[in-house]
């Protein structure tokens, strides 16, 4: 991989935070909810030392030697789950990797009895990708091991907001004030909902943008301003965040057709022009090229889509290094 | 009060000299500080001897935390915050001088020795420590050290730079 303008190395030592505290209170992270706006910093701080490590010729630390983390993936995933994988490795833990096709899943074992099953084996960590809102928390009550949420249908992708708000710092250098816009399908959006509170927790000033049928109902109570016009949505943005159009999960018709979404919606040079000077593009992957985003704008020279990829697995490692640090306590109820 | 802020001074000038007089060439020397307090030390040695050498030795700041043969164990109190470690040179064949504040039990000596190893083949590694306080657990030895404080286990001692705390000095406290 080619290295995109990495900022340079610092010779002194990073100023302390103040108030930052050394370990997360939290046992999971299952929400950006789970996370103080101080823990968000303190993931964040951790992941750029983390990011040294990926630099090194031998990228591994014995950090989490002896911790076994199951990879359980409900839903197909190339990106997230091979960047886990990297990270759990770079950090020294035994990885499983579970798919829910060739595993027990596909002979109609339910959620409950496969993460039973896997409790009896005593893993120390859960990453979990599923196509049903809350299924983190239920594996979660179900087991003392530590659950990160992978991405649980239409609610929350924690650890893609905790790397796009990385790669915004680096960029940007702090949220406050910060003009973010996002624009796309917001309703089917994992990405969009842990986004927004992560982004409004550090205080940013978020703009969504999409085709009304493609809203979230409630977007003023999210503290979000809503708007149709993507003209209006970029206008001196600082970044622009694309989202893709998940017709996977799409029932009904919510807009006339992908060539017309492009048209009203799709990011192109020429709307980018609106935006700040310096703004940059992030999408979270997949893209589709020529929907969401013109081919010109996903390989020009604002985007950071790729940057984001390789920030993926510093934010992974230091979520899995700090839960792996913080307080332990058995399952709820117990 | 062990030291005051002259003493740390002097200190490492001495030390800077002690090094200038045991090698024989300074091309191949490298100067790496455990972070927190060793990278500052390391950074001052390294001015020291160029003003003595008039070689510019390589520093680095080395984070073990990754490192510690405690991390999971202990549940409470606090924990270091990772940081970001800044080798920014080949360490292979150099000739790698390791610096900490204090010499307590050799365990962190020992996790730097493996993060290291992990950034290369050093011809070899010398330590320099401001303070040997005693009570090794590990078979671990400094090869300069700037002052010998005998001490007992339920006592900690605290070493102050004027880059971090904004004052140099050496405490011991209970």
């Amino acid at each position: 991989m080619t290295p995109t303008a990495e900022p340079s190395r610092r010779a002194v030592d990073p100023p302390l935070p103040l108030d930052v505290p050394a370990r997360l209170r939290t046992k999971d992270l299952l929400s950006v909810g789970d996370l103080s706006p101080d823990e968000i910093l303190l993931v964040l701080d951790t992941a750029e030392a983390m990011k040294e490590v990926g630099t090194r010729s031998i990228k591994k630390v014995p950090a989490l030697r002896g911790h076994t983390v199951v990879n359980l993936f409900f839903e197909p995933s190339t990106r997230t789950r091979t960047s886990f994988e990297i990270a759990e490795k770079r950090l020294s833990a035994d990885t499983v990797n579970i798919a829910s096709t060739g595993s027990s899943v596909s002979k109609g074992e339910t959620l409950a009895d496969t993460v039973r099953n896997l409790e009896a084996m005593a893993p120390d960590m859960i990453v979990l990708r599923h196509a049903s809102a809350g299924a983190g928390h239920l594996v979660a009550r179900l087991c003392g091991a530590r659950v990160i949420n992978a991405g649980d249908g239409m609610h929350e992708h924690p650890t893609q907001a905790l790397l796009d708000a990385f790669t915004i710092r680096e960029h940007k250098g702090g949220f406050a004030g910060l003009k973010v816009s996002i624009v796309g399908d917001l309703l089917h959006s994992r990405v969009f909902r842990s986004n927004l509170l992560l982004l409004r927790a550090l205080g940013a000033d978020v703009c969504a943008c999409g085709p009304a049928t493609l809203m979230l109902p409630d977007m003023a109570r999210l503290g979000v301003r809503a708007t149709t016009s993507v003209d209006e949505a970029v206008e001196g943005a600082d970044v622009v965040m694309l989202l893709r159009v998940q017709l996977e999960r799409m029932r009904g018709h919510f807009f006339p057709s992908l060539r017309e979404y492009f048209q009203r919606f799709g990011m192109t040079q020429d709307r980018l022009r609106r935006a700040a000077p310096d703004a940059i593009v992030m999408h979270p992957g997949p893209m589709n090229r020529g929907v969401e985003i013109a081919p010109e704008v996903a390989d020009g020279s604002r985007s950071v889509i790729l940057e984001q990829v390789a920030n993926g697995v510093a934010v992974r490692m230091a979520v899995l290094y700090l839960l792996a640090e913080s307080r332990r306590e058995g399952p709820a109820g117990e | 009060m062990v030291m005051a802020a002259e003493q740390v001074a002097r200190t490492i000038t001495r030390i800077a000299h002690e090094v200038a007089e045991r090698h024989r060439t300074f091309d191949d020397l490298a100067l790496v500080g455990i972070r927190t307090a060793g990278a500052p030390i390391a950074r001052r040695l390294s001015d020291e001897l160029r003003g003595i050498t008039g070689v510019r030795v390589p520093t680095g700041a080395l984070d073990i935390t990754l490192y510690r043969d405690d991390l999971m164990r202990s549940q409470v109190g606090p924990q270091p915050i990772l940081r970001r470690t800044d080798v920014d040179f080949s360490i292979d064949d150099r000739r790698i001088l390791l610096v900490d504040d204090v010499l307590y039990t050799g365990r962190t000596i020992r996790a730097a020795l493996d993060a290291l190893i992990d950034f290369g083949r050093p011809r070899a590694i010398e330590l320099v420590v401001l303070v040997d306080r005693g009570h090794r657990e590990l078979p671990i030895k400094a090869d300069y050290v700037g002052k010998i404080v005998p001490t007992s286990p339920d006592e900690s001692v605290q070493v102050r730079l004027e880059e971090v705390d904004g004052r140099d000095e050496v405490v011991v406290e209970r």
